[in-house]
């Protein structure tokens, strides 16, 4: 008995490191993961289905005469603003399911396997794509549906729209980190509510900045939100790909630099 | 790719040795020093009430937590410095189950079997066969949200065995589950041993350590306080006693006082039960006794030779009952016991 027992364990190739070959191979199992989850519980795309359609109609049609005359002039403004707001408020949602589906018994499990440490999160993250894609492309038929035609075309629409959810994914780190430290699900939708919601507003999204206060203007032109929002107004209004664009993506990566070592970290020690 | 390879050492007859593992939360001790050796090919039982500190000892054993003090090796190898390997050469069962509620039980086998590196069409059959072996092929495609209590233990051990590891950890394996489920449970993790495997086993049931472990630590509040086998550890509360019955309970004051006289001891007499208990220090004098009783013609019933449960021996070594500490869970106790 005891000689079959070692050979199990000395047949097998040890070592202590995982490569990044195989991080990439765990992150995107735990993606697939994520997606049957979504598919067994579609109800949980509520959110990234209602609010486009809804947020579009209502600002649109609030502020529109407002701030451009008539709602068709206010479209390249406005679906730009609500397509990064709607986007990245989704990626909040991201930390409130981390949080939910850690206090679960089988990330017990994921942490007793010999995978990469990263691929629970990154798996989780990746997941949630899908559902800021859901939210991007809904966003834009519902502009397309009040008259919006885009002058940049279908090409820079596209490169807009994956522009916007890889700044998304980036972002969800931030929210990934709250789920981690946080105890309970709601109090991570809390907190990312606070910092969301002026961050969202105090930027360029729904009106021009230079209407705003001294003290504001400074404010909302230094907000990476509004850096992203004027990214994508180059891209879909104008077809160019501007200096926004790339501060954006420096500044998307920066935070995954940040965000992502600590987040495994702390998901790590808290056991 | 320039990893270094190792694999187990040859002298890997220790499947486990920790030293001196402590663990506090707070100001509580949760694990206040334990000392483990489990042999390979063994089935070891760590057994104390709830809070004694068995899953935090786990839990330390399996890389989930990170000690505050000791060292503990798997197969020779550090779970704090080389906790990849060591995840290589476990599998661990939680006390609540670590499977994937949301997905079937086919799903979650394949993804753990996909993230152990198997590919799409070995994961498939992996999970397959495992379902088949566990007796979950009807339901492996139903969500495990309308699984019972039993079927989930058994699809969480399922999953600890894809990557076929020499351990196994079992944490409260049978715990909620029915005396029937309980059975089929055992006869798995026998089998497992049988095929070579180790496993370290935690329970709160004594006659659950008694029936499957090779050897024993008892452990309460955080500390080993006593380790043997089964047999060791009954004999080290005491000796044996004598159950006689007798035919005409007429005769029972006389049989009484014939065991008194020959074995040198006193006695218990249940009188409703006409039965008489002694201890029974030297098997070789009962002879001497039976041909007592022949000679008083006095007819026994019944004869037997109760040995300490481990009830008696968690009572002698910690100076409390098992029970105490876990009250709701005895009457359940009780129907297996019968």
């Amino acid at each position: 008995m005891k000689s079959t027992s070692k050979q199990l364990a000395v047949n097998r190739q040890l070592k202590n490191n995982t490569s990044f070959g195989q991080a990439v191979r765990n992150s995107l199992t735990m993606a697939y993961r994520g997606l049957l989850k979504i598919r067994r519980t579609p109800e949980q795309l509520f959110d990234v289905t209602l609010q486009p359609i809804i947020f579009t109609l209502m600002f649109t049609y609030i502020f529109g005469g407002a701030i451009s005359g008539n709602v068709h002039n206010y479209l390249p403004i406005i679906i730009p603003g609500i397509l990064v707001q709607t986007v990245i408020g989704t990626s909040i949602v991201t930390g409130v399911q981390l949080r939910e589906d850690m206090d679960k018994g089988v990330f017990d499990r994921f942490k007793s396997l010999p995978i990469a440490r990263i691929a629970p999160l990154a798996g989780a993250l990746l997941a949630d794509t899908i559902r800021y894609t859901i939210a991007t492309v809904l966003t834009f038929v519902m502009g397309y549906i009040m008259g919006y035609r885009p002058e940049g075309g279908l090409g820079y629409v596209v490169i807009a729209a994956v522009f916007v959810i890889v700044c998304s994914w980036a972002i969800s780190w931030i929210f990934a980190f709250f789920g981690v430290i946080a105890r309970t699900a709601s109090s991570v939708q809390g907190i990312s509510m606070l910092v969301l919601f002026p961050l969202t507003f105090l930027s360029n999204a729904f009106v021009p900045v230079k209407t705003m206060p001294d003290w504001l203007q400074w404010f909302a032109k230094i907000n990476p939100i509004s850096h992203i929002i004027t990214a994508v107004r180059d891209l879909i209004n104008d077809g160019t790909i501007g200096w926004d664009f790339a501060v954006s993506l420096i500044g998307a990566a920066a935070i995954v630099a940040i965000f992502a070592p600590i987040t495994v970290r702390v998901y790590m020690r808290r056991a | 790719m320039g990893h270094i390879y190792r694999t187990v050492p040859n002298n890997g007859d220790w499947a486990i040795e920790a030293h001196g593992l402590v663990k506090t939360f707070g100001d509580k001790r949760a694990v206040d020093g334990v000392n483990l050796n489990v042999r390979a090919g063994t089935i070891y039982g760590v057994l104390g009430p709830n809070g004694a500190g068995k899953t935090t000892t786990v839990r330390m054993l399996a890389t989930l937590l990170r000690p505050d003090a000791g060292s503990a090796y798997i197969f020779g190898y550090d779970v704090v410095k080389e906790p990849q390997i060591v995840r290589q050469l476990i599998g661990v069962t939680g006390q609540y189950a670590s499977v994937d509620e949301s997905l079937s039980a086919i799903e979650n086998l394949v993804i753990f079997s996909r993230l152990l590196g198997l590919s799409r069409t070995e994961a498939r059959r992996k999970a397959a066969e495992l379902l088949e072996e566990f007796g979950l092929t009807e339901a492996a495609k139903r969500p495990l949200k309308n699984f019972s209590g039993g079927m989930r233990r058994r699809l969480d051990l399922a999953a600890s065995l894809i990557a076929q590891p020499p351990l196994i950890f079992l944490d409260e394996p049978t715990t909620g589950l029915d005396p029937r489920t309980r059975n089929r449970m055992w006869d798995t993790i026998r089998r497992l041993v049988k095929q070579g495997s180790t496993v370290l086993l935690t329970t709160q049931y004594l006659q659950e350590a008694d029936e499957l472990a090779d050897r024993i630590a008892v452990i309460d509040r955080g500390r080993v306080v006593a380790e043997g086998t089964a047999d060791e550890l009954k004999a080290s509360v005491g000796s044996s006693s004598l159950q006689l019955k007798i035919q005409n309970t007429k005769d029972i004051e006389n049989a009484r006082q014939t065991v008194e006289r020959v074995l040198k001891v006193r006695s218990n007499v249940s009188l409703e039960t006409g039965k008489i208990t002694a201890p029974m220090a030297d098997a070789d004098r009962v002879t001497d006794l039976l041909i007592a009783l022949r000679e008083a013609g006095i007819h026994l019933a019944e004869l037997s030779v109760q040995k300490p449960t481990l009830d008696e021996v968690f009572l002698t070594i910690t100076g409390h009952s098992a029970k105490e500490d876990t009250s709701e869970t005895s009457d359940e106790m009780g129907e297996v016991r019968v």
